[in-house]
């Protein structure tokens, strides 16, 4: 090759800097998420956490089944999944992501946004679900699970507040 | 001529000065002296809200305060916090998720001393069928009583004061006695009305409502946090409506009914601020307001964030 014709092989170079720079940069959003938000503290049935406390001595079986013990967890949500598709068997005081990263209960959101993630979109922005504190400074957002029960999330109907009292009955 | 004739027999009055007499006389007693407290006459002669100065709205503040105290027996503050700048409040309902349960209703009772006897709601839930011409509020049901709800085949709608940005209440009240504030809340000033009921008329979704009789309330449901503009207790009399909870909003609180609502479906902020969830609402969801035909630009914006 002539001394002067070291052009294509300049343009490989920053090609090759320009692909690792931005493998990098797409390497490190992923460190990025997830955000922290301020959430209620997840609905907890009292003494039932840390899970550990129970379930180091158990063993674990991750044969997929109908659960009979004292637990008694319906199972209404994922038609054809099991517990330990988000629960972690290894550790229970996490939950498990389809990738296998752990997350906390208090980062459950993060589960859920695995299959509801238009949802999850929206929840972040304030549009799905429930806020309380102040509209222009703390808020607390309501975790997913506050409001739908992650083992039977489908909302029962409740018993309404009275109507209004008509006219013609106020005295 | 001369007024008095002095006769052997007594003084004797032409009939001129007689009637003018009367006339006196009979106002004279229209006067209610046996009410000689001086903060009566305070507030008969009370200036209108917006031409006062702090330190007088201070001293009418005081003297309510001290009024409130005396008649329910409870430390009750009435405050009077200026709308926040570059604030114009905004709220949006998800219809797709309102389920007419009535929380919002009795949470905005107690958070604003509405009178319970007789009842008074600033919130009214209107039920309507799916599928049928709905967009005409008389085809609504006010007074839906099920066993359960939300019920098959019917959606709900939460109507409140909308807070028009040109509402028709201000404009039909003869003595001022309500304007919109420049945070967008459309607001009452209770020691101002006169009772007349333009207003009432005027709104075109009867979002307000009078006090027929002195309010019922018993001293232990007051809420004792209360704006001067806003939920602090009324008298017989005037009228009163939502404020989009002007005693929480102006200290950065989201108002009670969308703190109480179990589904979710109410949202609120700050439509100057293009990060609100109010925002994100309008520019992602196909928002429609009521009767927009008659220009009153509501800021309660409905949307169906999912399919009914």
């Amino acid at each position: 090759m002539e001394a002067g014709n070291n052009v294509p092989w300049r343009c490989c170079f920053i090609a090759f800097l320009t692909v690792v720079f931005f493998s990098a940069n797409m390497y490190a959003e992923e460190q990025d998420i997830p955000k922290k938000f301020f959430v209620t503290p997840p609905p907890f049935s009292a003494g039932i956490y840390p899970c550990s406390m129970c379930h180091k001595g158990l063993p674990t079986n991750t044969q997929p089944r109908k659960l009979q013990a004292n637990m008694n967890i319906p199972l209404k949500h994922m038609p054809g999944g099991w517990c330990f598709e988000c629960h972690n068997p290894d550790n229970r005081d996490k939950l498990r992501l389809a990738n296998g990263t752990l997350v906390s209960f208090e980062e459950s959101y993060i589960l859920c946004g695995q299959c509801h993630g238009t949802i999850l979109r929206e929840w972040k922005a304030g549009l799905h679900g429930k806020r309380t504190g102040m509209w222009n400074g703390d808020k607390q957002y309501y975790l997913c699970v506050s409001c739908h029960s992650p083992h039977e999330p489908r909302f029962k109907p409740i018993k309404p507040s009275p109507p209004p009292v008509r006219p013609m009955e106020i005295k | 001529m001369r007024k008095t004739v002095k006769k052997m027999d007594g003084i004797h009055l032409d009939r001129r000065t007689f009637l003018k007499g009367v006339a006196l006389g009979l106002a004279g007693t229209a006067l209610p002296l046996n009410k000689a407290d001086a903060s009566f006459w305070e507030s008969f002669f009370q200036k209108h809200f917006k031409e006062m100065n702090d330190a007088e709205i201070k001293q009418v503040l005081g003297c309510l305060e001290r009024e409130y105290e005396e008649k329910y027996k409870k430390a009750i503050k009435v405050g009077n916090q200026k709308a926040m700048p570059r604030v114009l409040f905004g709220y949006g309902l998800d219809l797709s998720r309102c389920i007419g349960c009535r929380r919002c209703v009795y949470a905005c009772v107690e958070e604003n001393n509405q009178s319970r006897d007789p009842q008074i709601h600033w919130i009214s839930v209107l039920r309507f069928k799916k599928g049928e011409k709905w967009v005409d509020l008389i085809e609504s049901e006010k007074y839906y009583n099920p066993e359960k709800v939300p019920e098959e085949g019917y959606f709900y709608m939460p109507v409140q004061c909308q807070q028009c940005e040109n509402p028709p209440c201000v404009r039909a009240c003869p003595t001022q006695a309500t304007w919109k504030e420049p945070d967008g809340i459309v607001v009452i000033d209770y020691n101002w009305c006169i009772g007349c009921r333009y207003c009432m008329a005027a709104c075109p979704y009867g979002a307000r409502h009078f006090n027929w009789t002195d309010p019922g309330r018993k001293s232990g449901e007051i809420n004792p946090q209360t704006h001067y503009l806003g939920n602090r207790p009324r008298y017989k009399g005037v009228v009163e409506k939502c404020t989009f909870c002007i005693q929480r909003t102006r200290n950065g609180r989201y108002p009670a009914c969308v703190e109480a609502c179990p589904v979710g479906a109410r949202k609120f902020g700050n439509l100057l601020d293009p990060n609100s969830e109010i925002r994100y609402a309008i520019e992602h969801k196909r928002v429609f307001r009521l009767k927009e035909d008659l220009n009153t630009y509501p800021k309660f914006y409905y949307f169906f964030a999912y399919g009914v």
